[in-house]
Formats: C-alpha cells, structure tokens, sequence
C-alpha cells in the first residue's frame, strides 16, 4: 500500500512523519540532529531513500548530511562552501557595500535524474551543486556574476536563495528565487542567468518596477506545466504563464496579500495554496485565525480553508519552505507552524488535522509519496 | 599524547564519546593539534575553523591549564601540561543563544 513520509525541519533538530496512503494514524520519529538548525531535508525523486538534510549552528557552521535508509540513520558529507573567485560586495541593509560571505543552506533541491547530484541554495545568496553525492560542492557562479549582484539586498531573514525549481521537461532550464533580489531562470543548467522580475512592484525600493530587489518569498509551479509560475511575494500574490518573463497579481480577495509559502495541488495545475499573514513586521495570521487559502482558478479567487484549523487566539507563522503537498488521490497538504504544529489535510484542504502540535519552531516541510 | 575534550555537538557529529586522544609530531600548538584532530574527523573541518581562512569561529574558544588560548597565535606553543597529555586542550563552545 502506498504512504507518505513527511520531512520535517525545525529550529532543533529534523523530525520524519510517515503514515499509510489513508493518512490518519501517523508515526512520529526524531529528533534526528537534534540541537542543529534544520533548515531543510529531502529526498531524491530518483532514490526516495536518499535524503539530504541542511544542518547549521551558529556555533559549528554548516554540515550536509545524507541518509540512505529514508532517514533512519545519517551521515555528514562535504560541507565546503566556498565562492567562485572574489566574492565581491553586495548591498547591505543601508545600502553599503558589504562583503560576500557565506552562512548557511536554506534549500536542497536533489536532481530528477541523478541521486548524487543536489543543487544547493545558500545564504549569502548563490547556488551550489554537487555531483558526488554531497562530498563536493561548487558554485555555479554564473548567477552571482550575472551583473546585478552588487544591487542585491537581504530581506530580514538574509541574503537568502530560498527557493530551486527544476523543469522537468527541460532539465537545464531552473528557476531560483532570492530575498531579496528577486526570481532568475536558467535555460542552460546553470551557466547563465537572467532576472525574471518583469510586472512585479515593490514600493519599498527606490525604483518599484526595478530588473532587482523583488523580495520574493516563494515560487512554485506544477510539473506538468512548467511554464506557469506561482509566486508569494513579500506582498502580492502573482502568477507567470511563460516561463516568468512577465507576471500578473493575482491576489484577489485574499485577506492579506502578504506570506510566505505557496504550493500547487498535485493534479490540478489551477489549484493554488498560499497562507495569508499579516504584515508590515507583525508576521502572525491576521485576526487571530490560522486559514489556508485555495484558488481553484490559478488565482484571484480564493476560498478560506479553516476546518480543523485554530479560529481564534492563534498567532504562528509558515515560513516559506514549509508547505509541501503529496501525489496520492486526493491529494494531501501538508504545513508546519513556528509554533510546532504539523497540520496535514487527506482531501486537498478541505479540512485539517494536527499530525503533531509540539515540535520545535518548523522551518520546512517536504512530502515523499512513497510506492 | 595529546587529549582534546569537545563539545557535545562535534563529539555527536565526530561520533566519539568522551576525550579525543592524539599524536602529533612536533609541538603541541592550535594549529598542530587541530590539524591532526581534523585528519583523524574529517567531518569536524569547518565546524571549529574557517574551511579557508582557518580562523577561529567565533563562538568556539580554546581554553586550557585555567587559561584562554584563544586570541593567541595559531602556532604559538601551548604550555608544556598538554603537550605531556597531563591537562587537556579544551574546545569550548560559547554559553549563548537559545
């Protein structure tokens, strides 16, 4: 019988929820790492056995470390990462030039073809890969050397590029996004680079409309049309029909156009999630009431989700990693809380059940549909 | 013989329990004990030291005989109680965050 593993990253260590294809009694297993910043973990598509999870501290850096038996046991692999060439400067929060340095992995994004080969996104902003199982990892400086490098900004959370998409119809074609630079795309596996900011507007940089410095929080897009891109960005939600070389708001009726996470339903390309949060800086869900959005229109029109989620006096956040959905019939929801909840919905997010309530601050959730 | 005692996240990460114990050729500095401590664990380069400046982190420090070494040279010696093995070198993790 099919099942599902879910990949939890947390402030304190990874946790992995695993249940059947019915997805109502859950096992809970972790702290794995325990103690380290778990920024993200998850598996190649290849080898669903091979896990790659991000581990960092403030006190000992960063460590990669791999699993080989779903998560069961780990082990560390290479952590050097060291930029191509000069770093270089980019712009620092007042708007000086600050030196490129490295401080951490937000993302791993594993190949679909290839179970030793992982992209990885790092802050300060740059992608590495690696081809040998993670023992080695290089820069593929061509995205940093792009030009508007020394215009790029960190949004509060970092200099980070959060965000990796592979196209699976055209695997050197990607799509990464930084906070806060914006999104890029690359058509020759990571050569070259180009913004793809065209009809964004951000009112808090000096030109709304610039090539860069979009704070974008997330984008997603569904395998079976990688043309079409969904973007949360720090406010407005926005959507791409061709690859990102323009975009539209589709916001809508939301209650907040601001947040972090958005996900594709797995087989309903115009089945869209996001969870609107209140901001300028409060950064908790507005009026108390924890609610998934869903659009089944590609956007614009949005319904609440709220069963089985908290209606009152609920003030968590979902971070931007931290919202995945399975491949099973129907399909499941899945987001993490920095309050340590892990809500899982078994029918598109018609209603909601905690798979558990006291973990650690989440920082990532990633789904594995398991045969 | 020269005994290090890490702290308990590079000793899970190491997979060690307890002291380290190692031979170094030479005189017992910072830098030739860390040397040998990363030949024999691999996975703790970059997790006490810059992988390429080879500088401190800046949460770690290195004490040792009720003194801190820290802001010594990286090749000055160490006093003569942990090149004999009778004192350890100890790698500290700072008490902060949360």
């Amino acid at each position: 019988m099919s099942g599902v593993r879910v990949l939890v990253g947390t402030r304190k260590g990874a946790f992995i929820l695993t249940s059947d294809g019915k997805r109502e009694k859950w096992d809970v297993s972790g702290p794995f790492l325990g103690g380290w910043e778990v920024y993200h973990l998850k598996g190649s598509p290849v080898d669903p056995n091979r896990l790659y999870a991000s581990q960092s501290s403030g006190w000992f850096g960063q460590q990669i470390q791999r699993s080989n038996d779903g998560g069961k046991t780990w082990e560390p692999v290479g952590d050097k990462f060291v930029y191509d060439g000069v770093p270089g400067t980019h712009q620092w929060y007042d708007g000086t030039a600050h030196p490129w340095e490295f401080k951490r992995v937000w993302h791993l994004e594993p190949s679909l073809s290839d179970p030793d080969t992982v992209y990885a996104g790092v802050e300060d902003a740059a992608m590495f890969r690696t081809t040998d199982g993670g023992q080695n990892w290089q820069e593929l400086s061509g995205l940093r050397g792009h030009g508007s490098g020394p215009h790029w900004t960190p949004g509060a959370g970092g200099m980070c590029l959060h965000t990796i998409l592979i196209d699976p119809k055209r695997p050197d074609r990607m799509f990464i996004a930084i906070s806060a630079a914006g999104a890029f795309r690359t058509d020759d596996g990571g050569k070259t680079w180009r913004p793809i900011n065209q009809g964004l507007r951000s009112e808090h940089i000096p030109d709304p409309t610039a090539e860069v410095g979009h704070c974008v929080h997330r984008i997603a897009m569904h395998p079976s049309r990688p043309g079409v891109l969904f973007m949360q960005k720090h406010w407005d939600v926005m959507r791409s029909d061709n690859a990102g070389d323009s975009w539209q708001e589709v916001s809508g009726n939301l209650p907040s156009d601001f947040g972090f996470p958005i996900d594709v339903h797995a087989h309903e390309p115009e089945t869209v999630y996001v969870v609107p949060i209140k901001s300028d800086s409060e950064h908790y869900p507005p009026d108390g009431k924890l609610r998934v959005y869903r659009s089944r229109t590609g956007g614009n029109e949005w319904e609440p989700l709220t069963k089985g989620l908290p209606q009152r006096d609920c003030y968590v956040n979902v971070l931007r990693d931290a919202m995945a959905v399975d491949s099973l019939d129907s399909c499941g929801v899945y987001f993490g809380t920095t309050g340590g909840q892990v809500y899982a919905s078994a029918n598109a997010g018609d209603s909601w059940a905690p798979i558990v309530r006291d973990l650690p601050a989440v920082v990532s959730v990633e789904v594995q549909t398991l045969p | 013989m020269i005994r290090v005692e890490l702290p308990a996240h590079l000793r899970t990460l190491a997979g060690v329990n307890g002291e380290v114990t190692l031979e170094i050729e030479g005189q017992a500095t910072q830098r030739s004990i860390l040397d040998a401590l990363e030949a024999r664990y691999p996975m703790l380069r970059g997790a006490i030291r810059d992988h390429v400046t080879q500088v401190r982190r800046p949460f770690l420090r290195f004490f040792a005989c009720q003194e801190d070494f820290s802001h010594e040279s990286p090749d000055a010696p160490l006093p003569v109680e942990v090149a004999n093995g009778k004192e350890p070198f100890l790698i500290i993790g700072a008490i902060a965050g949360g």
